[in-house]
C-alpha cells in the first residue's frame, strides 16, 4: 500500500485533472517509485485511484520502456543500441556491459544493484555511444569510462 | 556566419532566462496579436510563411491550424510533440535547453490562433531535465502574465501542462500520442476523423513539433517574407536545425538556412569527415528516410530538393556513413529498432519487420541467398499497407538500400561474409 500522505497527494492531483486517466503514467511512476517496480498490487491500486479497470492499467504498464512490471535493481541502465551508438562503438556497448556486469540483457545483478536494458535511440547521438543510468545521460563512452562509472556507483552502493 | 534565429540565445551549458528572451524581442509578437485580437492574422502569416512541420512529415503548419473550423466545439487543444525519438534526432532537446520561452511563446501563439484553452507538452522520459526546465519556466511565464486567465488583458485564457511519457517511439505518431494522453495503450488510429476535428477527448487538437512552434514567434513578429528569405533556395523557407552525427568530426546541432548544401554542412559546420573517412551515404532526416548516396553530396537541404531526389528531409537529423561502414549492417540495426518499437497492432508492421530483420541478419552473417533480395523487395512494398506512417518509414532505408546499394548486398552473399568486417 502507498503511504497515506503519498496517496492523498495523488488523489488531489487526480481530482484537479480534467480527466483522471490522463495521469495514468504519472500514477504508475509514483507507485513504481514506492514499490521499486509496478507490482500486481500496484496495478490494482492504480486502477482504483484512476477509476480504470486493472486490464486497462496492464495495457499501459506493459507498453512503456520506463515502466517496469518486474523487479529492477537500484540502478537501471538503459543502453542505446540504435544506429549511431552502434556505429560509434568499437564493440557493442550492450555486449561490453553484459560482460562487465555478468548478466544478460533484461537481468539484474545478484547484489541487486544493476539492471541492464537495451533501448532505442535516447537522443544523445552527439555524445555517442551513450547510455542512461536512472535517466541520467552518460557519453561518449569508452570501456574505461564505463568501468569508472560502474565502480563509482558500486562504491555509493 | 548565417543569421541565428532559433539559436539566437543559445549559450554553452546555459538556459536562457525570460529576461534574456524578452531582451531579444521575445513575447512582443504575443502581446501584439493579443492586443489586436488577431488570431486570423496569426494563421494567415504562418500560411504565407510556408512553415512546414519540422517533426518529419513536413505538413504546412498554417494549413493545420486553419483546418480547425471556426465553429468547432470547445475545449480545443494544442499538443507540442517533444517526444523526439527518431534515431539520430536530438534537436528538440537542444532547443528546449537553449531557450524554453521561445517554445512557450510559440505554443501560446498556436493556442491563440485556434482559440484553444490548453497547450500540452508531450515529452519523452529520457528528457527529464528538459521537462523540469519547461515546468519551471511555464510557472515563470504564468507569473509574468503570459499564461493563465485573461492574458495581458485580452480575455484569452490559456494554460500549459507538461505531460511526461512512459517512453515508446510510436508515441511520436499523432494519433498514438493522443491515445497516450488519454491514458490508453498508444496504438495509432487510422484517420478519419483527423485530430484537428476529433482529437484529444474527441475535441479539435492541433499537434506541432517543438521546432515548428519555436519558429512561430519569429514569423509573427517579423513577417512571412522575412522568414521565406532566410532560405537559400526559393523552394524553402526559414532556417533549419540540422542535427548531424556519425562519421564527422564535430557532431552537433547547427542552425543553418534551409537549402544549405549537404557538403557545406559536413565540411564547414561539422568539421568535415573524421580522418581517413570518405563520405559514402547519409540518412538525411532520421531513421525513416532513405540512404542518400554520394552523387547527392552537394544537394540543397530543403524539403523540395530531397523530394525530387526521391528522399525526404524528415527531421533534418543527418547521419553520416563512411566507406568503411556496412550499410547492410546499418539497415539491420534500423530494422531491429523498428521491429522492437512496432506497436504490434497491424500485420504488415508486426509480421513484416521481424521477417525483414531475419533476412538481413542472415545476409550480414554470411548466410544470405540470392533469392533473399527479391523477398526483401516484396516485403518492403508490403510495409506500405500499414495503418500509420511507422512501417512506411521503416521501408525508406530498406528500399533505398535495395535501390542504391544492391551491390553491397550481393557482395555479402557472394563472399558469404560481411565485406566490411575486415576493415574495422
Amino acid at each position: 500500500m502507498l503511504p497515506k500522505t503519498r496517496k492523498k497527494a495523488l488523489q488531489k492531483e487526480i481530482a484537479a485533472a480534467e480527466h483522471a486517466r490522463e495521469l495514468v503514467v504519472d500514477v504508475l511512476m509514483a507507485l513504481q517509485a514506492h514499490y521499486g517496480h509496478v507490482t500486481d498490487e500496484a496495478v490494482f491500486e492504480a486502477a482504483d485511484l484512476l477509476g480504470m479497470t486493472p486490464m486497462e492499467i496492464e495495457e499501459v504498464a506493459t507498453f512503456y520502456t520506463f515502466i517496469y512490471r518486474r523487479p529492477v535493481g537500484k540502478y537501471v541502465i538503459h543502453v542505446c543500441d540504435s544506429v549511431i551508438c552502434w556505429m560509434e562503438s568499437e564493440r557493442p556497448l550492450l555486449e561490453v556491459l553484459c560482460e562487465k556486469l555478468g548478466i544478460a540483457p533484461g537481468e539484474t545483478t545478484a547484489d541487486g544493484l544493476f539492471t541492464l536494458l537495451p533501448v532505442c535511440c535516447i537522443g544523445y547521438c552527439d555524445r555517442a555511444p551513450a547510455m542512461l543510468i536512472n535517466r541520467k545521460a552518460y557519453g561518449p563512452l569508452t570501456e574505461n569510462k564505463i568501468d569508472r562509472i560502474l565502480t563509482g556507483l558500486r562504491q555509493e552502493g | 556566419m548565417y543569421p541565428q534565429v532559433l539559436f539566437q540565445n543559445r549559450q554553452p551549458d546555459r538556459t536562457a532566462t525570460i529576461k534574456t528572451y524578452r531582451a531579444g524581442g521575445g513575447y512582443r509578437a504575443l502581446a501584439d496579436v493579443l492586443q489586436q485580437n488577431a488570431a486570423a492574422r496569426v494563421r494567415q502569416v504562418l500560411l504565407d510563411a510556408a512553415l512546414l512541420g519540422r517533426g518529419g512529415a513536413a505538413f504546412p503548419a498554417g494549413v493545420k491550424l486553419s483546418t480547425v473550423a471556426e465553429d468547432a466545439p470547445y475545449p480545443r487543444y494544442v499538443v507540442c510533440n517533444a517526444d523526439e525519438m527518431e534515431p539520430g534526432t536530438f534537436k528538440d532537446r537542444v532547443l528546449i535547453f537553449a531557450d524554453p520561452h521561445q517554445l512557450i511563446e510559440g505554443l501560446i501563439l498556436a493556442g491563440f490562433a485556434v482559440h484553444a484553452e490548453t497547450g500540452i507538452i508531450f515529452i519523452r522520459p529520457e528528457y527529464e531535465g528538459a521537462a523540469a526546465i519547461l515546468e519551471r519556466e511555464v510557472r515563470v511565464a504564468e507569473k509574468a502574465g503570459y499564461l493563465g486567465k485573461d492574458i495581458l488583458g485580452s480575455g484569452f485564457d490559456y494554460r500549459i501542462v507538461v505531460h511526461r511519457s512512459g517512453g515508446r517511439y510510436i508515441c511520436g505518431e499523432v494519433t498514438a500520442q493522443i491515445n497516450a494522453l488519454q491514458g490508453k495503450r498508444p496504438n495509432p488510429l487510422q484517420p478519419p476523423p483527423y485530430p484537428t476535428e476529433k482529437g484529444l477527448w474527441q475535441k479539435p487538437t492541433v499537434l506541432q513539433n517543438v521546432e515548428t512552434l519555436c519558429c512561430m514567434p519569429h514569423i509573427v513578429a517579423k513577417g512571412a517574407d522575412w522568414f521565406k528569405n532566410l532560405s537559400l533556395t526559393p523552394s524553402g523557407a526559414g532556417t533549419k536545425i540540422f542535427g548531424i552525427s556519425g562519421r564527422v568530426q564535430q557532431p552537433g546541432c547547427y542552425e543553418l538556412p534551409m537549402g544549405v548544401p549537404l557538403s557545406e554542412i559536413i565540411e564547414d559546420h561539422a568539421g568535415g569527415m573524421i580522418p581517413g573517412s570518405e563520405f559514402k551515404a547519409c540518412l538525411p532526416g532520421g531513421a525513416s528516410t532513405g540512404f542518400l548516396p554520394a552523387r547527392h553530396y552537394h544537394i540543397p537541404m530543403d524539403f523540395e530538393a530531397l523530394k525530387k531526389a526521391g528522399n525526404r528531409l524528415g527531421t533534418g537529423a543527418i547521419m553520416v556513413f563512411d566507406h568503411k561502414t556496412c550499410l547492410v549492417g546499418v539497415t539491420l540495426n534500423l530494422m531491429e529498432f523498428f521491429a522492437r518499437e512496432s506497436c504490434g497492432w497491424c500485420t504488415p508492421c508486426r509480421e513484416g519487420l521481424p521477417f525483414i530483420r531475419e533476412l538481413l541478419y542472415e545476409i550480414e552473417s554470411g548466410r544470405g541467398k540470392p533469392e533473399y533480395v527479391p523477398m526483401l523487395q516484396e516485403m518492403s512494398r508490403h510495409l506500405w499497407h500499414a495503418y500509420c506512417a511507422f512501417a512506411p518509414g521503416a521501408a525508406a532505408p530498406l528500399a533505398s538500400l535495395l535501390d542504391e546499394f544492391e551491390d553491397e548486398i550481393q557482395d555479402h552473399i557472394k563472399r558469404k561474409a560481411c565485406p566490411f568486417s575486415a576493415l574495422t
